[in-house]
């Protein structure tokens, strides 16, 4: 028997916990992230280790750390951002943060309907749309007075959605009826479904609008979808529970993450073909802590990071070899991923430690960790 | 029509999977159990066991559009005295070499052996016996439902996290009884808590049921529970469902009750709702209008295993099957927040145990801390290095 017992808090003092435990006692707790924050000329405020403890409990000593850390970054900091607005779907806070990317902090909180997941936003980012599953609707949150305005008609439980590049039509996975269903955004209507695997849920549409891509997470496919004739044109098996898909922004490559699988499936979108598998390997962590959520390509097409969720982790991944160069230490159960459209940060919705990573993508490093409200999980950024 | 028809063709072809049709028959063999339960919640239905097998079936065959295969149930019910091998028979003449058991330990071992020249492979959902994966493994059985040693070290490991570590162990007077009193003093030692003391309620027959018998339980249960040395955790083994429901509430000392009360562990609870298992319990009680208990999940995950095998083989050949099972690559999403696979050295699939106090899941055992070499799953239940399975 090679069983070691470690960890084993007083019961009076619970530590934070992760896997198994979404409803840990971190908001009960005061905010302590846990992940490391760097600037230049600053040692790190946080071990990168890759350790056993690294993805369960850590101190509350690196709170002081931290803020020291933040303090002198401000002071140092002279790259000027751009200041664009991002949004935060808290899936149990049943509300939406808005994120200043330059001052990096939470600006305003939304309340919003149950079980906000997947957020999108229209072409000029004047709506955003937001998948309020527990209220089977997607609401339509007007981004100038953040308050919503509507909603758009969906089936029960939309999780996620993906919006046709001219902005006109939203697709969105219906689970428990095994449909995508097509959603006019002007006329808020629906114009009509399309028969998938079991429990429809990952959604990209390629750059050029023609492809539209769901993957079923109990199928595991991902199923290619002609957007004119509106027929699947090929089923590709995937690993298991595939949940989240993205395109190149040229259109060469299709990217699918099977989160219980622990892959990523590369997928040729014009040969319709499965290409090549990329795994994850993390010295002390157990493959099966090890799920791949949300994708993010750079418009060049040269890097990919993959949010590892309960890893606690995003690998950076050279997206022409695809080698894995790097694993980045963020919050706990790490979910979806987005850009800045300067490509400068990439935020992450880390949901057991109710808050944002933001990885500066050019040093590639992790420089701050924003509170959010409870159990981020989506994140978008405005255009401008 | 011809279009239609024509459009379809197109569809296949475009497909790389498109295939020969396959058709997949599976075999249902499941006991008829008991209605005397404590709590008239735990009444079986009619259609438990093989409402997991139909669900698990359906969700197969919408995968079986894309990959032209189709899947199909035929179910088998056995009552008191039926012989099991006789209806194996029936099963695999009507060409169903994969079978999901819901057996008794005594009949699934009669059924493997008869199954074994005919190339059929079991899939058992409900016996959580040690033993079948021990000493009388089968190498043709596949163990989807936990053993009681993964389900007593799935509560130890939370009884030991929650510092309750002096345990008062009280069981029933029937043989299953006491193989749970026998995995849970192993899971005590080996997570290092302490049974302070064993008392047993002897079943004197009789029924479950009675106007106003909760006053005479009222002034029973402090009695058997009283001058009971210090304890943390009333912990029950009682899997005969005599008595173990009657301890919450009820106990001398005011103290938590667990095992077959209380906090249970549990491969699958109806409140279970995390890491997409809403979708599951939904797709449940719509199509069967009832919850979805432990024995009707592991019937479902053994219907979506052989499809998942079915699916990447492109076969419907069991030999073939079991052999993708066993491979390393091979794993299965069931609503865990885990991949599952199996152990090559018994066919058990490992697997996380909820602890369900009946209304929530309070926790998922493996508990952080508990750490493998391999899986920590594999924290759970009789490891390799102890197995006494030998595969035949």
């Amino acid at each position: 028997m090679q069983i070691e017992v470690t960890n084993a808090p007083s019961p009076t003092l619970p530590r934070r916990r992760g896997r198994g435990s979404r409803f840990g006692f971190s908001t009960l707790l005061p905010y302590t992230p846990r992940h490391g924050r760097t600037c230049p000329g600053h040692p790190r405020a946080s071990r990168n280790g890759v350790d056993a403890r690294d993805k369960r409990g850590h101190d509350a000593r690196y709170l002081l750390a931290m803020t020291m850390s933040a303090l002198l970054c401000a002071a140092f900091s002279v790259t000027p951002a751009h200041a664009y607005k991002a949004y935060i779907s808290n899936e149990k806070g049943n509300s939406v943060t808005v994120i200043d990317t330059e001052k990096l902090e939470a600006t305003a909180t939304v309340k919003v309907g149950r079980r906000p997941r997947g957020v999108a936003l229209n072409k000029d980012g004047s709506e955003l749309y937001i998948c309020a599953g527990d209220d089977d609707a997607i609401q339509v949150l007007d981004t100038k007075t953040l308050k919503v305005t509507g909603k758009l008609p969906s089936g029960p439980d939309p999780e996620l959605l993906a919006l046709s590049p001219d902005g006109n039509v939203i697709y969105v996975s219906n689970e428990n009826d095994n449909l995508v269903t097509l959603i006019d955004v002007k006329k808020k209507e629906m114009i009509g479904d399309i028969p998938v695997g079991v429990e429809p849920e990952g959604m990209a549409v390629s750059p050029d609008g023609r492809l539209l891509v769901n993957t079923s997470e109990t199928t595991n496919m991902a199923h290619l979808i002609d957007t004119q004739s509106k027929e699947i044109v090929a089923n590709i098996l995937v690993d298991g529970r595939p949940r989240f898909a993205e395109f190149k922004k040229d259109g060469s490559e299709l990217w699918v993450s099977s989160e219980v699988g622990g892959t990523v499936a590369i997928i040729d979108p014009v040969k319709r073909e499965l290409k090549q598998k990329i795994s994850f390997d993390i010295p002390a962590m157990s493959k099966e802590a090890i799920q791949p959520i949300g994708i993010s390509i750079t418009r060049d097409g040269k890097r990919a990071f993959v949010a590892l969720g309960p890893a606690n982790r995003v690998a950076v991944i050279d997206a022409e070899t695809k080698k894995i160069e790097k694993y980045l230490l963020v919050g706990q159960r790490v979910w979806h991923l987005a850009f800045t459209p300067d490509e400068k940060y990439l935020l992450t919705a880390n949901g057991v430690s109710n808050d944002v990573s933001v990885i500066d993508v050019a040093s590639l490093k992790v420089v701050k960790s924003i509170p959010v409200g409870a159990f981020p999980w989506g994140v978008v950024v405005a255009p401008q | 029509m011809k279009s239609l028809v024509a459009a379809v063709c197109l569809l296949l072809l475009a497909s790389p999977l498109a295939a020969e049709a396959l058709n997949v028959k599976v075999g249902v063999l499941r006991e008829t159990h008991s209605r005397e339960t404590l709590s008239i919640l735990d009444i079986p239905a009619a259609d438990d066991t093989l409402a997991g097998v139909l669900l698990g079936a359906a969700d197969n065959n919408t995968t079986g559009k894309f990959t032209n295969q189709s899947f199909e149930a035929t179910d088998v019910r056995l009552e008191e005295g039926d012989d099991v091998i006789a209806a194996l028979d029936s099963l695999i003449e009507k060409g169903a070499l994969f079978i999901i058991a819901d057996l008794s330990p005594e009949r699934l071992l009669a059924a493997a052996e008869r199954a074994k020249p005919k190339g059929a492979l079991l899939f058992n959902v409900s016996a959580t016996d040690d033993r079948l994966r021990e000493a009388d493994c089968r190498a043709n059985v596949i163990h989807v439902a936990p053993t009681r040693s993964m389900l007593a070290d799935g509560l130890a490991q939370y009884l030991v996290w929650k510092q309750w570590r002096r345990w008062l162990l009280f069981k029933g007077s029937h043989p299953r009884d006491e193989l749970l009193a026998q995995a849970l003093r192993a899971s005590a030692r080996k997570f290092g808590a302490k049974i302070v003391e064993e008392r047993v309620y002897e079943d004197t027959g009789g029924g479950r049921r009675s106007d106003s018998g909760s006053v005479q339980t009222q002034r029973q249960i402090p009695m058997l529970t009283q001058n009971a040395p210090t304890y943390d955790a009333l912990i029950a083994a009682d899997e005969s469902d005599v008595f173990a429901n009657y301890l919450p509430y009820r106990s001398w000392d005011p103290r938590p009750v667990a095992g077959s009360a209380g906090l249970m562990p549990t491969n699958w609870a109806p409140a279970h709702e995390q890491w997409g298992a809403l979708q599951l319990q939904n797709r449940f009680i719509q199509t069967f209008r009832r919850l979805m208990n432990s024995r009707d999940n592991a019937a479902w995950l053994a219907m979506r295993m052989i499809g998942e095998a079915a699916t990447r083989t492109a076969s419907n050949d069991p030999e073939k099957l079991r052999l993708y099972m066993l491979d390393k690559d091979f794993s299965i999403a069931a609503f865990k927040g885990v991949r599952l696979t199996l152990r090559p050295w018994n066919l058990q699939l490992r697997q996380p145990i909820l602890l369900s106090d009946g209304r929530m899941v309070v926790s998922v055992s493996p508990q952080e801390g508990f750490l493998h070499q391999v899986s920590e799953l594999d924290t759970l239940g009789v490891d390799e290095p102890e197995t006494k399975c030998r595969l035949k």
